[in-house]
């Protein structure tokens, strides 16, 4: 609410960020007890789930179980829910190209039809959380200020302050948030894929996920003031350009400045 | 003053302002001492002034950020013109940094100007005590001055950890959350001079206006005191010099301060300024704005101190603070309760202050073990003194092992390795690297200088392949001129030096154990070519014929 | 290795002697020809070579004044930037400015000293630092002085002296107390690192906004970042959250392997544990949700949740706090009281 507050231009308008900010916060509270219920299931019609099980059979079920029960070589995904296996194909992830620490992303391997009725065959199986409504990956409408307080607590620690990315335990990391869509950012989220934990729609609401979403995008497209980021990975890439570049060309000008001309 | 023998008559205005200006404070006494002062021409002579020069960009830069920076912590709103902090709770400190990035033309350059220098100002110290190390310059008499410069070295440190504290972001924050760890770590007094130094609790509202006056103050009064001690003993001393031709331990060979290094170091400030001016123009540093106001909640990913702190930080992710169930947190019971000992941050403290005790004693080391009372003005190449260069090496392998453990989680990422199989490498190689290192680089100097003496007693290698009426083909070598020849041959090889008795005959147990290192040392050697030897294979016409005098170096 | 190249003889020709001989003198020694003589440059016998390099001192002097003009043309004409990319811009401007100005100065001079100034070599002879003699003088300076002083003659004199010096700094230690602003007592510094904002009945609330969490927000596998209720209205809350951060985790209760006195610290498999990593104090933020490790992002400790949060990796060296929880009537989650034992790294005092 300190933001919203914040952003007044008019008394007037203050009132109203006001009102709908404690409906808002009302909404949620009720939302939040039945956490990330499928809404949008019945988006999916009958034949998408029939199709997407034939994919899923084809394609998954080696691993994941011929019921989508889980074997010792897949999880479970019953109760994943649709925003799951939006994000693990979409991103190329799944299916998996061999057992590692996580899996990669990696090019597609299924087109947008493909994938949306994979989804659906796995949201028939129980519900989930859902793909995320558009009005949820709008950037133009969050608060960077507010995402990046959010994003600092929760995702910092593992993604980097602007999500470079960062090292996890024996082998698995977190990736680099840079050009992952907003749809993948949210989904992410929602359904922590890999070892990332859940964040649901009671720990960072869908207003703050995208708040999150118009930190992240504001950054990049800003890129940095001050010049060339280094990969924005923090004092090591600065020390290393030193004594690199920063040496190298200092050494060239000693070299000259002592030498003989001919 | 009525002087009657006034007979100095200034000829020119030059003369007549130098006259006035003497005639009060004695100025030509300088100008005698300096305007012609030779000074030898070096590439690698030129780090230290690369560390002057930033020094001054530092002071310079540094006291344009005074006149914007605030170093208060007290509570405040931000309402600069950075979009994704706005109305983001801050200090002081942190709004004021923001401002001198966002909102003060110019300030975002002078910021990146101010860092980027500090990280070469230190890196430049370094390099330039690693040439003192390398080419043996710390010796008599330069032995106080090489602690001069670690003392500089360690100021250089303070000064930036001290800079790298005050913008009050969440990286610096975080760093010293760190440094608090280690200071309540001290036994028996850490948790009070924890409390002194934030006023209170961590991170308390005292700490950044308190690392501010030492930032700004304290240190580089220290750094300028200890600049001016530095340059004295330059001045006093003479620069050294690389042995060559005419160049010998009673002179010195070179240009005159006046004009030509004057204006070769004078215009290599503005080289340097230049250089760090265009890399903080086109470079992000410390990009203060993406990392947030701290908050002892939030961290980032690659959370690392500066380069020149590395390696403490790689110190304290090396040492393990569990091996199976036994825990480093040793609890010693004693009659008032149970006192806890956190070794796992002690060990490696003790390991940075033995690895810079050790560069402050080494002067001292190779005194004791060579007895080599004389002074030098020439230096060594690193080749001619093998087990220096080991040790030197050993030396920088272990630096490097500590300082990429500080950066072990990047290594991770990057490479695509486990970070903890990086930490397991790391630990064996901080025990076998610096092994190696001497090892190798030992055998690296000494095949070096053998093959000196294979051009210095076969000529080089002229890339001609030649047939012999026998019809085998050999490579024809060309003589070397007498200049290069005595720049190969002119060095000192040290030998072994074993245990001496003392006037009543006794060999004490120090002097055992320094014959002992000496024979480490020295054992292996390679002497440098002596007339009889030379005379000798050149009357060889023949390359086949092995020159009775080098089959000692062949190394068989 | 050492062994087998023990027996090899690098020794010079003549034989182990002296170590600390001189090389030069010496009749073995390989004499030294001398200063090489002076090459001439080019600009030294071809005067239009000279003339040249003149003009391209005077050109790079100039371009050090154009980008003086291009510092300011950055400054005033970019103005007060509007946007990240016009701070940018001015940036590289600025940047540009100053190379040029400065880098035309220097490489200007430099190539004047290289090409135009004489370049022959001249020795210094070298002087020792301070002869024998005055150093002979010195000492006996120092004698005489002492020796009028009558400080050896006079010991009450000069035990009292060192005395009263040896006590006079005192007070500019003892002056540095109120270092800490608290007016705490030593007592009072050593107990505060026990207690945190935690206690018997305050709920644990969301990082930063505060808004109370119930035991049904929290799904297995999702982590909540928390602190302690009414923390933001405290006189000095970031020196309370130093202490009392805590990350709030659900895991299936059968992956607990949960202490005896410990059973009733966790809510349904809801386990809360202290956020200060037990090595130098970071936030061990990191939780991986199939693995239950929890990492510090700062020197990689890792922390194994279903084992109380056991040290399996890295330099931690005792387990993080655990904080009880329970549940109040509402359904929001409650601390039990304070942590058992002091949060964060080790110290002299902790036990």
């Amino acid at each position: 609410m300190k933001a919203l507050s914040q952003k007044r231009r008019h008394p007037l308008a203050a009132v109203a960020l006001l009102l709908m900010g404690l409906l808002v916060t009302g909404g949620l509270y009720a939302a939040a007890s039945s956490v990330n219920e499928a809404q949008a299931a019945s988006a999916y019609s009958a034949s998408d789930v029939e199709e997407g099980n034939k994919l899923f059979l084809a394609n998954c079920a080696t691993c994941h179980g011929l019921n989508a029960e889980g074997t010792d070589s897949g999880p479970s995904l019953i109760g994943v829910g649709a925003a799951s296996v939006d994000f693990q194909v979409g991103t190329g992830r799944m299916p998996m190209q061999m057992q590692g620490p996580q899996a990669q992303a990696k090019p597609v391997q299924f087109d947008e039809e493909q994938t949306r009725q994979l989804a659906a065959y796995v949201a028939s199986l129980a519900p989930g959380p859902a793909v995320p409504e558009a009005e949820w990956l709008d950037a133009s409408l969050g608060n960077s200020a507010e995402g990046g307080e959010i994003f600092r607590v929760n995702c910092a620690m593992c993604h980097n302050a602007v999500g470079a990315g960062g090292a996890l335990t024996r082998g698995k990391f977190a990736p680099s948030l840079g050009g992952v869509s907003e749809k993948h950012i949210y989904e992410a989220m929602a359904t922590g894929p890999q070892n990332m934990p859940v964040f649901n729609d009671s720990n960072i609401t869908p207003e703050d996920k995208r708040d999150v979403i118009t930190f992240l995008k504001e950054v990049e497209a800003n890129g940095s003031p001050g010049g060339a980021q280094l990969g924005s990975l923090g004092p090591v890439s600065e020390g290393l350009f030193v004594w690199t570049a920063g040496l190298g060309i200092i050494i060239a000008f000693t070299i000259w400045l002592t030498s003989r001309p001919s | 003053m009525s002087t009657p023998s006034h007979q100095y008559r200034p000829a020119t205005r030059t003369g007549r302002i130098a006259d006035f200006v003497d005639q009060r404070v004695g100025a030509s006494g300088m100008v005698k001492e300096f305007g012609r002062k030779i000074f030898p021409d070096h590439w690698s002579f030129m780090f230290g002034e690369v560390a002057l020069y930033t020094f001054v960009i530092l002071l310079i830069s540094g006291t344009f950020l005074t006149l914007f920076f605030d170093p208060s912590m007290a509570h405040t709103t931000y309402t600069g013109s950075y979009d994704p902090l706005k109305g983001v709770g801050m200090s002081v400190a942190y709004h004021t940094a923001l401002d001198l990035s966002f909102d003060i033309r110019g300030g975002l350059f002078m910021r990146q100007l101010h860092h980027w220098s500090a990280l070469l100002f230190v890196a430049a110290v370094s390099v330039h005590m690693l040439r003192v190390f390398f080419t043996g310059a710390f010796r008599k008499p330069r032995e106080l001055n090489w602690v001069v410069g670690g003392v500089l070295l360690v100021l250089a440190m303070a000064a930036g950890f001290t800079g790298y504290s005050l913008p009050d972001d969440l990286l610096s924050g975080n760093g010293l959350r760190i440094i608090d760890g280690i200071i309540k770590a001290i036994p028996v007094v850490g948790t009070y001079v924890s409390a002194f130094m934030f006023g209170g609790e961590f991170p308390g509202t005292a700490i950044v206006g308190r690392l501010y006056m030492l930032h700004i103050m304290l240190i580089p009064a220290l750094i300028l005191l200890m600049v001016a001690v530095h340059l004295f003993m330059v001045v006093v001393h003479k620069h050294t010099q690389w042995a060559g031709p005419g160049r010998t331990e009673d002179n010195v060979v070179g240009f005159p301060v006046g004009p030509v290094y004057a204006a070769k170091a004078g215009g290599f400030f503005f080289i340097v300024y230049g250089v760090v001016g265009l890399i903080s123009g086109f470079f992000t540093i410390n990009p203060i704005w993406n990392y947030g106001p701290y908050d002892p909640s939030p961290v980032s990913a690659g959370t690392q101190p500066d380069w020149y702190i590395g390696w403490a930080d790689g110190a304290l992710r090396l040492m393990p603070g569990m091996l199976g169930d036994f825990s480093f947190d040793w609890i010693i019971p004693f009659p008032w309760g149970d006192n806890t000992l956190a070794m796992g941050v002690l060990v490696p403290a003790l390991v940075l202050v033995g690895l810079l005790g050790a560069m402050f004693a080494w002067p001292w080391v190779e005194r004791w073990v060579t007895k080599d009372d004389r002074e030098h003005h020439l230096l060594d190449r690193p080749r001619n003194a093998p087990f220096r260069t080991g040790v030197g090496v050993a030396g920088v392998v272990f630096y490097c092992v500590l300082w990429a453990a500080a950066s072990s989680d990047l290594i991770a990422t990057h490479f695509h390795v486990a970070l903890n199989d990086v930490t397991y490498w790391l630990r064996t190689l901080f025990f076998l690297g610096p092994i190696l290192g001497f090892i190798v680089a030992r055998r690296i100097a000494l095949a070096l200088q053998r093959k000196d003496r294979e051009i210095v007693l076969h000529g080089r290698e002229a890339g001609i392949i030649e047939m012999s009426p026998e019809g085998a083909f050999s490579e024809r070598h060309e003589q070397i001129d007498d200049y290069k020849l005595y720049k190969l041959t002119s060095f000192e090889s040290y030998e072994v030096l074993p245990p001496q008795a003392d006037r009543a005959g006794h060999v004490s147990r120090s002097e055992k154990l320094r014959g002992k290192v000496s024979k480490f040392f020295f054992e292996d050697r390679v002497a440098p070519v002596t007339r009889a030897e030379l005379e000798e294979a050149r009357s060889h016409h023949g390359h086949h014929a092995v020159a009775a005098g080098s089959h000692e170096e062949l190394g068989q | 290795m050492r062994d087998n190249m023990g027996d090899q003889s690098h020794g010079s020709p003549q034989g182990a002697g002296a170590v600390a001989k001189a090389q030069a003198g010496s009749v073995d020694t390989i004499q030294d020809p001398g200063l090489p003589p002076h090459r001439p440059r080019l600009t030294d016998t071809e005067p239009r070579a000279a003339k040249r390099a003149e003009r391209q001192v005077g050109i790079l002097f100039a371009i050090s004044m154009i980008g003086t003009i291009l510092f300011l043309v950055g400054y005033f004409a970019v103005g007060h930037p509007e946007s990240i990319a016009e701070t940018r811009l001015q940036n590289m401007l600025l940047g540009l400015g100053t190379a040029f100005a400065m880098l035309g100065i220097g490489v200007g001079i430099v190539h004047w000293a290289r090409t135009l100034m004489p370049d022959h070599e001249i020795a210094e002879s070298r002087h020792e630092v301070r002869t024998e003699e005055d150093r002979r003088d010195a000492e006996e300076i120092i004698d005489t002085v002492l020796e009028e002083s009558g400080i050896k003659r006079r010991p009450l004199i000069r035990n009292t002296l060192i005395g009263a010096i040896a006590l006079a700094p005192l007070p500019a230690l003892f002056i540095l107390r109120d270092l800490d602003l608290t007016k705490a007592s030593a007592g009072e510094i050593v107990e505060r690192l026990r207690h945190t904002a935690w206690d018997e009945g305050v709920r644990l609330t969301r990082d930063p906004v505060g808004t109370p969490i119930k035991a049904s927000d929290v799904q297995i596998g999702s982590a909540f970042h928390v602190i302690p209720e009414g923390l933001n209205e405290l006189e000095d809350p970031l020196n309370e959250k130093a202490k009392a951060v805590v990350l709030l985790m659900r895991l299936n209760p059968e992956d607990l392997n949960i202490s005896p006195e410990r059973e009733d610290w966790h809510y349904d498999g809801i386990v809360a544990y202290s956020k200060i990593c037990t090595h130098v104090g970071c936030p061990v933020a990191l939780y991986e949700q199939h693995t239950h490790h929890l990492l510090c992002p700062c020197h990689q400790s890792t922390f194994d949740l279903t084992e109380e949060c056991k040290v399996i990796f890295g330099p931690a060296a005792h387990p993080l706090p655990q904080l009880p929880i329970t549940v109040d009537d509402e359904g929001y989650l409650v601390a039990r009281s304070d942590f058992h034992e002091p949060v964060g790294p080790g110290y002299w005092e902790r036990g």
